[in-house]
C-alpha cells in the first residue's frame, strides 16, 4: 500500500527560482526510498514541500500534490504532520547543541503520536543506538559527528513516526560510523517504519533503501531497484561523473552481488 | 553599619524589579533574537492596569494585579500572533522597527487614558514599614523581593522541567530544527510574548511602589535594566536576575556612598554607574557573565 504519494510536484521560492518540476514519488508502507542527485538538484527542496518547512523557506508549492496515507498535506503545519507521522532529520545533524541529550529526546517527542509511551518509545530509541545511552546528561554539542547523526535519527524516532525521512545521514562521517547508522535504519525499516531519504553516498543507499530516484535539475530522470540504479552507465555518468566514483560503485555493487 | 545593611536592602529590592524586567527581554530575545523595545511600555501598562483596576474598578488589590496581568499577556500574545507572525523570517531590524512601534502606540494609549500626574497605585502597603535593628524596610519593598523570588523561582522550574519550557529552549537553540521535530513554534513565540507581558505586570507595578510614584517616565525603567541584560547575557534567565541584582545594588550603593566619599564625580553618579560596571564587564566577558558562547566539540 502506497504510504506518501508525490506527483507532479513543482516548488519555487519567493516565487521565481524553480528549485523542482514535476517530481513524482511514492514511498511504499513499510517500503525505503533513496533520492539521489548532484548538489543543487532538487532534493531538499523536495523533502521540505512533504514535511512542510518549504514556507519556512520562503518557497511555495506551485503546482501537484502530496498525499499522506491518503491525505493531501499541501500547506500543512509541520508539528500537525509529525503527529499525523512524518518525523525528520534536516541536513547537518541540527541537534540542540546546548540541550542535553535526554532533552533533545524529549523535544522530538513533542508531537509524538502517542504521548503516553514516551517512556517505552525512548528505551527502544536507546536500544537502536546504544552510544546515546551512555550520554544522556550530556549536552549534545559535545558528542562526536557519529552520534550527533544518531542523536538526530534518534529524536526524529522519538516522535513514533510512520515515516521517516533523513537528508544526507551521512554527511562528513567515517565509513565505520556510516555503516552502524546503515545497520540501525534497516532495524527501523524492519520495525515497519517507511524510510525516505537523501543520499549521496551511494554505500549507504544500498545498504538501507531497496527503490531510488535520481533527481537531475529538479526533474526525476531514472528511478528503479536502487542496486539497478546504481549499476547504470547513464546514472553513474551524470551522478558521480568522476571515474573514481564509477570505481566505487562498482566495489559496492560487486559487494552486494556476493 | 546600618546605612550600609539599609543601602544593601533597597538596592536588592531594586535588583530585584530589575531581573524581572531583564527577565521579560531575556525571554523574548532568546525565542527570536528580537530586543523587544515595547518592554518599557507593557512594564507601563502592567503598572497602570493595576491602578485602574484596584481604584477605578475597586477591584480587591490581589485581583487587580492578576487582571491586570491578563490584559499585558493578552497584548503581548495578540501583537505576537497579529503582527509579528507576519514578518517571521524577516531582518531582525524590522522586528526591533516595530517593536518600537508597539511602544509608541502603548505610551501614547497609556498617556492619552490616564494623562501625565502622578496615579495612587492602589496597593494596601503605602509607606507602612517595620524597623529591626533601626533599619526601615519598606513593606512594599519587602513585598517586592519575596512576589519576584516567587515569580523567578516559578519561571525556571517552568523552564527546566515543563514541555513548553523545553519547546522554549529548543527553539531558542534552532529554530528550524524545532519545527522540523513537531515543536510548534509560533505558539512558543506567543508563550515568549505572553510571559513577557507578565513578569513586565509585576515588575511594573512594584517600581511604581513607595517612594516612587506612577506616572509614565516608568516606561523609561526598561533601559535602566538594561546594563543589567547585558551584564548577565542576552539569552540567559539566570543571567537576568545575577545582573538585575547586581546593577540594583550597584546603584543603590553609589547613591548611598559616592556623595560622601568621591565627591568630586559629580552628583548623580549613580545613574551611570551601572553603565560603567556593563563597560568593564563586558571587556572581560564578550558574551556577559552568563551568555552562551555556542558549545563547541574540538
Amino acid at each position: 500500500m502506497t504510504l506518501l504519494e508525490v506527483s507532479g510536484l513543482t516548488v519555487t521560492y519567493g516565487g521565481a527560482v524553480l528549485a523542482c518540476e514535476g517530481v513524482s514519488l511514492s514511498v511504499d508502507e513499510g517500503g525505503s526510498v533513496c533520492l539521489l542527485g548532484a548538489n543543487g538538484a532538487g532534493k531538499t527542496s523536495v523533502l521540505r514541500a512533504i514535511t512542510g518547512l518549504l514556507r519556512y523557506h520562503n518557497g511555495a508549492v506551485v503546482h501537484g500534490s502530496i498525499t499522506f496515507d491518503g491525505r493531501s498535506i499541501i500547506g500543512a503545519d509541520t508539528s500537525k504532520l509529525v503527529a499525523s507521522g512524518i518525523a525528520q532529520a534536516l541536513e547537518g545533524r541540527r541537534i540542540f547543541r546546548d540541550l542535553t541529550v535526554s532533552d533533545n529526546l524529549r523535544a522530538g517527542a513533542f508531537s509524538a503520536r502517542d504521548r503516553s509511551r514516551e517512556k517505552r518509545v525512548r528505551d527502544e530509541v536507546l536500544q537502536l543506538f546504544p552510544p546515546l545511552a551512555a550520554r544522556l546528561g550530556q549536552a549534545a554539542g559535545y558528542l562526536s559527528g557519529g552520534e550527533q547523526q544518531m542523536l538526530a535519527i534518534a529524536r526524529a524516532m522519538m516522535a513514533q513516526p510512520r515515516l521517516l525521512i533523513l537528508d544526507e545521514p551521512s554527511l562528513g562521517l567515517a565509513p565505520l560510523v556510516v555503516e552502524q547508522i546503515g545497520a540501525s535504519l534497516r532495524e527501523i525499516v524492519a520495525g515497519g517504519c517507511s524510510l525516505m531519504m537523501v543520499e549521496q553516498s551511494t554505500a549507504l543507499a544500498l545498504a538501507t533503501t531497496s527503490y531510488a530516484y535520481l533527481l537531475e535539475n529538479g526533474c526525476v530522470t531514472h528511478h528503479d531497484r536502487t542496486a539497478h540504479l546504481l549499476a547504470d552507465e547513464r546514472v553513474r555518468a551524470s551522478y558521480l561523473g568522476t571515474s573514481a566514483g564509477q570505481a566505487e560503485v562498482a566495489a559496492v555493487t560487486g559487494e552486494k552481488a556476493r | 553599619m546600618t546605612t550600609f545593611y539599609q543601602l544593601l536592602f533597597s538596592g536588592f529590592a531594586l535588583g530585584c524589579v530589575y531581573a524581572l524586567v531583564a527577565l521579560g527581554f531575556t525571554v523574548i530575545y532568546r525565542s527570536s533574537q528580537v530586543i523587544n523595545f515595547a518592554q518599557g511600555s507593557l512594564l507601563a501598562l502592567g503598572a497602570y492596569m493595576v491602578s485602574w483596576f484596584a481604584i477605578d474598578k475597586s477591584l480587591p488589590f490581589g485581583l487587580a494585579v492578576l487582571a491586570a496581568i491578563g490584559v499585558c499577556v493578552l497584548v503581548g500574545v495578540v501583537f505576537q500572533r497579529l503582527v509579528l507572525r507576519w514578518v517571521a523570517g524577516q531582518p531582525v531590524f524590522v522586528i526591533v522597527m516595530i517593536t518600537i512601534g508597539l511602544s509608541i502606540v502603548i505610551d501614547a494609549s497609556v498617556s492619552a487614558k490616564f494623562g501625565a500626574n502622578p496615579r495612587l497605585l492602589g496597593d494596601p502597603w503605602s509607606s507602612s514599614a517595620v524597623h529591626p535593628g533601626g533599619v526601615t524596610l519598606i513593606w512594599a519593598k519587602i513585598w517586592t523581593i519575596v512576589t519576584v523570588f516567587g515569580v523567578l523561582l516559578g519561571f525556571f522550574l517552568f523552564d527546566r522541567y515543563s514541555r513548553y519550557g523545553l519547546a522554549m529552549r529548543a527553539t531558542a537553540a534552532d529554530e528550524e530544527a524545532a519545527m522540523a521535530v513537531g515543536v510548534p513554534t509560533r505558539r512558543v513565540f506567543a508563550l515568549a510574548w505572553g510571559v513577557a507581558g507578565a513578569v513586565a505586570t509585576v515588575g511594573g507595578f512594584f517600581l511604581a511602589t513607595f517612594p516612587n510614584q506612577l506616572d509614565p517616565s516608568i516606561s523609561a525603567v526598561a533601559l535602566l535594566a538594561f546594563p543589567a541584560i547585558i551584564l548577565g547575557g542576552l539569552d540567559s534567565p539566570a543571567g537576568a536576575v545575577v545582573g538585575g541584582v547586581t546593577i540594583g545594588l550597584v546603584e543603590e550603593l553609589t547613591k548611598g556612598y559616592q556623595p560622601a566619599h568621591a565627591s568630586w564625580l559629580g552628583t548623580n553618579f549613580y545613574v551611570i554607574a551601572p553603565y560603567v560596571v556593563m563597560i568593564l564587564v563586558l571587556m572581560v566577558k564578550p558574551y556577559g557573565l552568563f551568555g552562551r558562547a555556542p558549545v563547541e566539540r574540538i
